[in-house]
Order: structure tokens, then C-alpha cells, then sequence
């Protein structure tokens, strides 16, 4: 369960909008990254975003390059989930990967506005939100481990029984 | 109802049957890198694991930025020699080998019914011979190293029937980039695409090589065709292990059809910046061009280079051009040498650089200054990849690129001035 507010965009966000790619050679913590997040399509979202935030997007989100960042940068910015139509297929594994959660729901892209405040209920799945309860699609239990674990790295530690601190 | 190849051969490695919209977790055939094996050896470091699990799976290729064009990529090659040496990885191809996706099934490991995973994004190459192949990520493909499995899901079908012939001058690069053209650079995202229909036999292990490489370029998660006696005659004397072909049922569940007749096609161009933005060849005939690459994954192998020596013969370079030609391996190198087709190339003009990806992700040997125009053979031609952000990429055949290096101007290679 996570709870934040609502940052609206439309179709085909890119990963060279959401992390420019001038910076993808570069090696940066994930705070850095987090400060890059959105760059090149709002200018307000690195300084305003927050834990629990929810991403809302059209169709296609995360097309172009397979740069781990565009998922990394919005985990690391606060981002709980994106909510979108569609997604790229590499950026929808990269971000479960990366414990960032992908969930498509179209109810919930129609009704929700910037700003919203929602809850998402990852068991249930259900965004919970003052316009309204949408379900997304619950994700498959092997995913739902790695989000909840925070991310493949993470939860392959886990199933190799291995220590979580390094 | 029957099942397609992507349900049965994940069926089958997942130990139950599986439908379309599934996720299965399975144990991979092969795990591919290239040069980008540095990152996932961080990432892999990070896990704290010790050893991968199954060494024996892992594919690595030099072929990015090879020969190392600098001191930090001559660093990374030195950090993954050191890595395939402590972990005693068996399969490793140093800088003198060739594209990945040529090396892999030139050396038998692309074989029918495999799962073949890769940390690259034309991984799907190897669908080619009916393998299930998909690109991952690298933190992905760290954790499969450790772990020797992988969560896949199983993707829905998008067919595409084949029909008819190729013009002359007209060949498979021309069809998928008028597919895409088409139905866009998502029409397939998610799915598997299959390339079907009475004229898919006819397509060469090459040509099916170019159509399930570009399938990447339509989002799709894997595109492959049914292996058929061409597959098996192809792999005879490279196969290192047996495998077994499976294809799709007859009454398995496709998403959508489309249907191509090859007769109707006419030469293609994907023009700047989108793979999707693609015009016949006449409707930017006599575009001025300053470079032109005939090489990399799509199409630098035998036939590739034949063809563009068919066009070169007796013919030079325009003096306002730079050819460069990069021969996909060293298998692919020495056929050209001895076809003569290589001689045909020198003769005329044509630099010829050592196998690998070369410029075709700006990174080395011969990238675009700002407001130069390349005509490439290779996949993609986003702003800014071979070089400069205000430089432009055409996509075309090997013909095409051909005819367009004689005249200086993008041309069709069916008109010979
Ligand atoms: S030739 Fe180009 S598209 Fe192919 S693997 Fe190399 S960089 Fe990627």
C-alpha cells in the first residue's frame, strides 16, 4: 500500500524525456538521478515529487532506448507506480526490475488529475482516490516479489538466501 | 486450440503448458553480452554472489568498440577478459569474432526451440531459426547470471503472412521497413511476431536473420520463423548440441494477421529520426549524402555484401562520399574475400573496417558531424546515434545503400544511370 499524489502526462512519454540521455554515461547516485528525473518534459516535477507519488500517462510509456534510469530516476524521485495505458515492453521489465511498479489501468488514466491524492493497494489492486476506486490488473506473484522486495537485485539476494546489506 | 511457438517452447522449458498472458519463470539456454558485460559485472558484484551460476550458458562478444577506441573502453574489455577468466566462462569472443548476433549462430548457439536471452536489444535475432529470444535489461541480466532463471511472460502473436516474390533489387530489408512503415514502431509491443505464409520458405537464413532482427524495431518481444529443412541444412556442421524444431499449431491463437505480397514492393527508406518514418525509394531519390555504412546486425553478412558488389562492379564511389563496409564476422570477412565480392568493394572505393558494430551506435570509426547525412543498412536511425544530434540516418537495403554511394544521392538501385 502507498499513498501520494498524482503527476498527469500524456502518450508515448520517452526515456529520453523522462532521463535525458546526455547523462546516461555518467555514473550517478540514485539521488542524482532522481534531480534529472523529468528533465526535458516538466521542469516542476524533480523539485515536487515525493514518496508515494503515482505517475499517470497515456499509451506507450517509456518508449525509445533500454536505459535503466528512465525507471531508476522515478524510484529514486519518490515514484511509487506509473499508471498508464501501455507501456514498452523493456521499460515495463526495467521497471519491475528496479522495483518501480507498471500497472495499466485506462479508468484511472481517464479520471485522474494532477494533483490527486490516491492510494494504491498492490494486493488488491486497486488506486484508490477521491474520484473514485479503479482495479488494475493484480500483477503475477513472482512480480509482485520482486516490487515488494524493491527490486530484482534485491530479491534474488533474498532467494539466494544471501545477507541484504553488502 | 492449438499453441504457438512462444507457448510451446515456454511450455515446455517451464514444465506445464502456458498460454499467451502467462508468466512463467524459467531456466534460459544461452545469456548474451557484448561490451556491456562491464555494467552487468557491477551489477553482479552487487549481489555479493561469488560465482554465476551456470558458466557454461553465458555468450560474451567484443564487438561494440572493437578494436577499444579509447583508454575507458580498452579498460572495460580489460575488466571483462579478467572476469571470463576468473569465473571460467567458456564462451568468450574477443575482438576478433563479429557482431554478436551473427557470432552466436554462425557458432551453433542459436538453435531451434532454445530460449536465448541477451543484453541487447536485437536479440531477437535469433528467432531466425525458431528460437524464443528476447532482450533484457542488465541488472536483469546480472540476476540470471546468478541464478541461472529469468521471469518471462508469454507473448501474444502477431502473424505476418508472406506471399508472392522480390522484385529484382528488392529484398527483406525492403519488406520490414515497409512493415514498420506501416503499422509503426509499436505495432508489435509485447508480442511475438511471426514471419509465415507460402513465400516464408523462400527467405534465406540471412534475410530471415534481417526480418527477426528488425522485429525489435516494432516493439516486438520476439519475431522468428517456423524452422523448416532450410533451418536444418544451415545449422548441419555448427550445431553444438541437439535441439529439437518446434513450431506453431496450425489452429494456435494468433492476435492479428497481416498479409504482404512481395511482388508489390518497391525499394524502402526509413528517413530521419524514426524507424517508422519510411518513404519509397523514389520519394527521397537524389537526396545528397555525405556517408554511407553497409554493415552491422541487419545487414552485413555474405549476401549483403554481394549484392552491394553487384551494384559497385565496374563502378566507383562518388568522390563526395565516404563507404564504409563492415563484413558482420569473421566468418562473413573471409566468404568476401574468397566470393571476390570484397576486391569488387576495395576496387571501388569502399573502406572496410573490421567486424563489429562500428559507427552504427556512435561511439567509433566514422561518425557524423552536424548536418551530415549517413544511408546505413543498419536498424535504427534516432537523432543523434551516429554522431551529432543535428545529422540525419537513412535506413535502407544493401542495394539501396549501394546505388546511393555510386550517385552521391540517395538512389534507387533499380535504375542504373
Ligand atoms: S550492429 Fe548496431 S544494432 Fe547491431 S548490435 Fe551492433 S550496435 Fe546494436
Amino acid at each position: 500500500m502507498s499513498r501520494g499524489k498524482v503527476w498527469k502526462y500524456g502518450d508515448d512519454v520517452n526515456t529520453d524525456v523522462i532521463f535525458p540521455g546526455r547523462y546516461t554515461y555518467q555514473i550517478m547516485t540514485p539521488e542524482e538521478m532522481a534531480r534529472h528525473a523529468m528533465e526535458d518534459l516538466d521542469p516542476e516535477f524533480a523539485a515536487g515529487a515525493g514518496p508515494g507519488d503515482v505517475v499517470v500517462a497515456g499509451k506507450n510509456f517509456g518508449c525509445g532506448s533500454s536505459r535503466e534510469q528512465a525507471a531508476a530516476c522515478l524510484k529514486a524521485a519518490g515514484v511509487r507506480a506509473v499508471v498508464a495505458r501501455s507501456f514498452a515492453r523493456i521499460y515495463f521489465r526495467n521497471a519491475i526490475n528496479l522495483g518501480l511498479a507498471v500497472l495499466q489501468c485506462d479508468q484511472a488514466v481517464d479520471s485522474l488529475e494532477k494533483g490527486d491524492v490516491v492510494e494504491v493497494d498492490f494486493s488488491a489492486g486497486e488506486i484508490r482516490s477521491s474520484r473514485g476506486t479503479f482495479r488494475f490488473l493484480p500483477l503475477p506473484a513472482s512480480v509482485l516479489g520482486i516490487l515488494e522486495a524493491g527490486g530484482l537485485l534485491e530479491y534474488t539476494r533474498q532467494k539466494l538466501g544471501l545477507d541484504k546489506k553488502e | 486450440m492449438g499453441r504457438t511457438l512462444s507457448e510451446k517452447i515456454l511450455g515446455l522449458k517451464a514444465g506445464k503448458p502456458v498460454r499467451a498472458g502467462e508468466v512463467v519463470t524459467v531456466s534460459p539456454d544461452i545469456i548474451l553480452s557484448h561490451d556491456n558485460s562491464v555494467a552487468i559485472i557491477q551489477e553482479f558484484r552487487k549481489l555479493g554472489v561469488k560465482k554465476v551460476r551456470a558458466p557454461e550458458k553465458i555468450v560474451i562478444v567484443l564487438d561494440h568498440i572493437v578494436p577499444a577506441a579509447d583508454e575507458k573502453y580498452a579498460q572495460n574489455h580489460k575488466s571483462i577478459r579478467e572476469f571470463v577468466a576468473e569465473q571460467g566462462i567458456p564462451h568468450f569472443f574477443d575482438i576478433n569474432a563479429g557482431i554478436c548476433h551473427q557470432v552466436l549462430p554462425e557458432q551453433g548457439f542459436a538453435l531451434p526451440g532454445r530460449v536465448i536471452v541477451g543484453s541487447d536489444s536485437h536479440t531477437p535475432s535469433y528467432g531466425a531459426f525458431g528460437a524464443f529470444a528476447a532482450g533484457i535489461g542488465r541488472t536483469e541480466a546480472a540476476s540470471v547470471w546468478a541464478t541461472d532463471e529469468i521471469w518471462l511472460r508469454v507473448p501474444e502473436t502477431l502473424r505476418i503472412d508472406l506471399s508472392g516474390r522480390f522484385a529484382p533489387a528488392v529484398s527483406a530489408k525492403d519488406l520490414i521497413l515497409k512493415i514498420i512503415g506501416d503499422h509503426g514502431a509499436e505495432a508489435a509491443n509485447y508480442k511475438a511476431v511471426e514471419f509465415s505464409g507460402p513465400a516464408a520458405g523462400d527467405f534465406s537464413v540471412g534475410a530471415r536473420l534481417t526480418l527477426a532482427n528488425m522485429s525489435a524495431e516494432m516493439g516486438a518481444k520476439n519475431g522468428y520463423f517456423a524452422p523448416d529443412e532450410k533451418t536444418l541444412k544451415w545449422l548441419e556442421g555448427r550445431a553444438r548440441e541437439p535441439f529439437q524444431a518446434l513450431v506453431s499449431d496450425p489452429d494456435a491463437r494468433f492476435e492479428s494477421v497481416l498479409a504482404y505480397d512481395l511482388g508489390t514492393l518497391e525499394p524502402q527508406v526509413a528517413c530521419p529520426h524514426a524507424v517508422d518514418n519510411v518513404k519509397p525509394v523514389s520519394a527521397v531519390a537524389g537526396l545528397p549524402v555525405d556517408q554511407v555504412l553497409i554493415g552491422t546486425c541487419t545487414n552485413g553478412r555474405l549476401e549483403d555484401l554481394e549484392a552491394a558488389a553487384r551494384v559497385f562492379k565496374g563502378r566507383k564511389v562518388h568522390r563526395s562520399v565516404r563507404c564504409l563496409v563492415i563484413p558482420a564476422s569473421w566468418e562473413v570477412y573471409r566468404g568476401a574475400l574468397k566470393s571476390g565480392a570484397l576486391a569488387v568493394l576495395v576496387d571501388a572505393g569502399c573502406v572496410v573496417l573490421n567486424s563489429g558494430c562500428g559507427p552504427c551506435l556512435g561511439a567509433h570509426e566514422g561518425i557524423l558531424a552536424a548536418g551530415e547525412v549517413c544511408l546505413s543498412t543498419s536498424n535504427r536511425n534516432f537523432r543523434g546515434r551516429m554522431g551529432h544530434r543535428d545529422s540525419g540516418i537513412y535506413l535502407a537495403s544493401p542495394a539501396t545503400a549501394a546505388a546511393t554511394a555510386v550517385e552521391g544521392r540517395i538512389a534507387d538501385p533499380r535504375v542504373r544511370s
